[in-house]
């Protein structure tokens, strides 16, 4: 069995392994456990896409396209947690959010 | 022939990893500890399986002077793994801090005390 043969076996077992985190992302019970499967599936995918680039011979250009889907999902996920965050500090994190109530 | 089985290693490894990370995020009774699964195995079986695939590209590899885009592949591939090391604990913090302030409710053993609860008074 050759490398290309062995990387389409490692693709589709990747892709097989996408379905339970798909599953979690339909029923998951908060709004978070669908962000995290989001997040799982974004980086299944940028692996996948290294993958397709080893079985079509092409890697120099789909490494590229994984190294942009690394960053957009990395920015993606952090975006969505700060949105959910309800007592995000809103002019920088330096003062405490809550500060203990003996501090007067 | 050498690089070939190292990187076979690699990858068969991490996809075992990914394996057990799809069946935590499954099977898991609460949100943090499906966070715990899906962090952990996603953060190591993608270093794995690139790491694999960088170390196939060696096999490719002749000679410093004149094979710059093999090198470039490869040490875009190391880049990949190591930025994967290191935002995917970063966001998976991220989310877990958004879980917490949301007053996401952990599954707790019988007697364990409840300090989620506890914080939440104090808001």
């Amino acid at each position: 069995m050759d490398f290309q043969t062995f990387s389409t076996i490692v693709g589709v077992a990747l892709l097989l392994m996408m379905i339970p985190v798909m599953w979690r992302m339909a029923v998951g019970p908060t709004a978070l456990d669908r962000i995290m499967a989001v997040n799982v599936i974004g980086t299944k995918t940028a692996v996948l896409l290294v993958v397709i680039g080893v079985v079509f011979g092409q890697v120099g250009m789909f490494v590229d396209f994984a190294l942009a889907y690394a960053l957009l999902n990395f920015t993606g996920s952090l975006a969505a947690a700060r949105y959910l965050h309800k007592t995000a500090p809103t002019g920088g994190g330096a003062e405490p959010i809550h500060p203990p109530a003996d501090s007067q | 022939m050498i690089f070939t089985i190292i990187s076979v290693v690699l990858i068969l490894a991490g996809l075992i990893f990914f394996l057990g990370g799809a069946v935590g995020l499954v099977r898991f009774p609460d949100f943090y500890s499906r966070m715990h699964a899906a962090g952990k195995g996603d953060t190591l079986s993608s270093f794995l399986v690139i790491l694999g695939f960088a170390v196939y590209q060696l096999h490719d590899f002749h000679s410093f002077s004149h094979d710059w885009p093999t090198l470039l592949v490869i040490l875009k591939l190391i880049g990949i793994s190591v930025f994967i090391l290191i935002t995917s604990p970063t966001s998976t913090h991220a989310l877990m801090d958004a879980g917490w302030e949301d007053e996401v409710k952990p599954v707790l053993e019988e007697g364990r005390p409840d300090h989620l609860s506890e914080d939440c008074d104090n808001f």
